[in-house]
């Protein structure tokens, strides 16, 4: 049976880290859902997956994967499929995204999301490799946009036309990273609000939020980088608000992956989401 | 991976230039994220030689040793191999040693579950004549050198005392430990594994060796998942 884009709840979730573990168990709200890097779940046994079975029992989890290298020119590694095959069918999570994004290269594996042009091959590449997952884990999954910090001057499309191509042809939803937009919009010198108005909104089974560090590059213009390490910034929220009042409330997770702060500063950040999703409770 | 390659070409910035300098932000935060899994991987290798020689030598090392995989809980595998090459290292001999050691831990630390034998299975008449099956998260690391007090004590604990030592490490439940004994003991420990009795294989370590201690740390640390008796 193919199980649908996803069940998470429209509310709050966070980023699992094993040292918040027995917080979340003892004082979760507002967090009602968890995601995890696939990645990180892997290994044959021991605490990582002991402890990611007792969350599961209480709460709906989201897989993330980041290191399956969708937007590679070449085939998917088989073994790694094999991997979050076996972590799906273990798990049953609410959720399966990956990135918009490649990793892997003959030399080795580079542990961060590179971009990818978008040209009429890459798009059939990436839906090709799109039904592959999708039949492999018999599960629709959510593809991220990507943070930009360059283009590439053979893209004969933008990013939104190349995102929703993708949806029409293997049937896969959204994960829009809000942080994303905005940190490729402002590298990019373009306008945040318009590729959210033109993003295929209907599609989106989760929003990201995350904060991001400020550089700038080698001519002094800004540039912003997605580095997971801090609080989500003040035009962050802004656009995320504008988000939810023109696509609906949507399942929102807050990204923290650097510099992990405690628990209580996490649920700060969560308060401040769930204050946006259902302003009378809060 | 390689700061001296030139970036792809056809990357251009806002305004349509080429924008080679953007694409070392990606660079970086390949170095960052690896430079942290080694920090996890090696807390006291990199608080025997500090922070600023181990961001050095981790640095050298992940330029040298790409991951092979986007798994990066065992990223590091060559590491203890690495540091005995590695010249400015040499004047702490014992560094690659306690290397291995937290590698081992943290293997054992993602090794599958199993179930270990109750302690009573000891108790039978015969047990000098079975043989043993381990669990997966059992292994053996020989040292010259008081390597698990090394660790200790650069994670905060005493001041190490002694000198070569065999390390066993099982993981009872879900925390890995590693136990000293003299140097020798792990000769037991292959000798299992190659299948001999129990009897025959604990002949094979050293003299002064304390082997109710041994076959305790044995049971408490779940290390035996089966024992077995030839009916001959």
């Amino acid at each position: 049976m193919t199980l649908g884009v996803n069940s998470l709840p429209n509310g709050v979730g966070v980023g699992y880290k094993p040292q918040h573990f027995s917080d979340i168990l003892n004082a979760p709200a507002p967090v009602t859902w968890l995601e995890i890097h696939a990645e990180n779940y892997m290994g044959a046994g021991g605490r990582p997956l002991a402890q990611l079975r007792a969350l599961s029992d209480q709460f709906p989890i989201s897989v993330h994967g980041v290191g399956l290298s969708i937007g590679s020119e070449g085939r998917l590694d088989p073994d790694h499929l094999e991997r979050l095959k076996h972590l799906n069918d273990w798990l049953k999570p609410a959720s399966f995204s990956e990135h918009l994004a490649w990793s892997t290269h003959d030399m080795g594996f580079y542990n961060d999301l590179l971009p990818l042009p978008y040209t009429e091959t890459t798009l059939k590449t990436v839906c090709d490799h799109i039904d592959e997952v999708q039949d492999k884990l018999g599960r629709k999954m959510l593809l991220e946009n990507p943070s930009s910090y360059l283009a590439f001057s053979e893209s004969s499309m933008d990013e939104i036309a190349f995102l929703r191509e993708v949806t029409t042809r293997t049937g896969c939803g959204l994960l829009l990273d809000v942080n994303n937009v905005f940190v490729s919009a402002t590298n990019l010198q373009m306008d945040a609000r318009a590729y959210i108005d033109a993003f295929p909104l209907d599609k989106v089974g989760e929003i990201h939020l995350g904060g991001h560090d400020e550089d700038e590059d080698d001519h002094g213009a800004p540039l912003l980088i997605d580095s997971h390490g801090r609080e989500v910034a003040d035009p962050v929220w802004a656009l995320y608000a504008h988000t939810i009042a023109k696509g609906g409330i949507k399942p929102t997770l807050i990204e923290w992956d650097t510099d992990v702060p405690d628990w209580s500063v996490l649920v700060e950040e969560a308060k401040r989401a769930a204050a946006y999703i259902s302003p009378v409770l809060v | 991976m390689n700061p001296d390659l030139d970036a792809p070409k056809g990357i251009v910035g806002p305004d349509g230039m080429p924008a080679p300098k953007r694409f070392s932000v990606y660079r970086n935060n390949i170095i960052v994220s690896l430079k942290e899994a080694m920090n996890d991987g090696f807390p006291a290798v990199a608080s025997l030689v500090g922070a600023a020689f181990f961001a050095a030598m981790s640095d050298i090392y992940i330029r040298q040793n790409p991951p092979k995989s986007p798994i990066l809980a065992l990223y590091g595998l060559d590491f203890p191999k690495f540091i005995a090459e590695f010249e400015p290292a040499a004047s702490l001999p014992y560094l690659t040693d306690v290397a291995r050691l937290e590698f081992a831990l943290r293997l054992a630390y993602h090794c599958a579950d199993s179930t270990p034998v109750e302690a009573q299975a000891f108790t039978n008449a015969n047990v000098l004549s079975a043989t043993l099956s381990f669990a997966p998260t059992v292994s053996a690391i020989r040292s010259d050198y008081p390597i698990t007090q090394i660790r200790a004590a650069a994670l905060g604990g005493p001041q190490p005392t002694g000198g070569a030592e065999d390390v066993l490490i099982t993981r009872p439940d879900l925390d890995p430990i590693a136990t000293a004994f003299p140097s020798g003991t792990a000769a037991i420990i292959d000798a299992l594994q190659a299948g001999l009795p129990f009897g025959e294989a604990i002949e094979a370590g050293p003299e002064g060796l304390d082997l109710p201690a041994f076959i305790g740390a044995l049971i408490s640390g779940g290390a035996i998942t089966k024992l077995e008796y030839d009916n001959v």
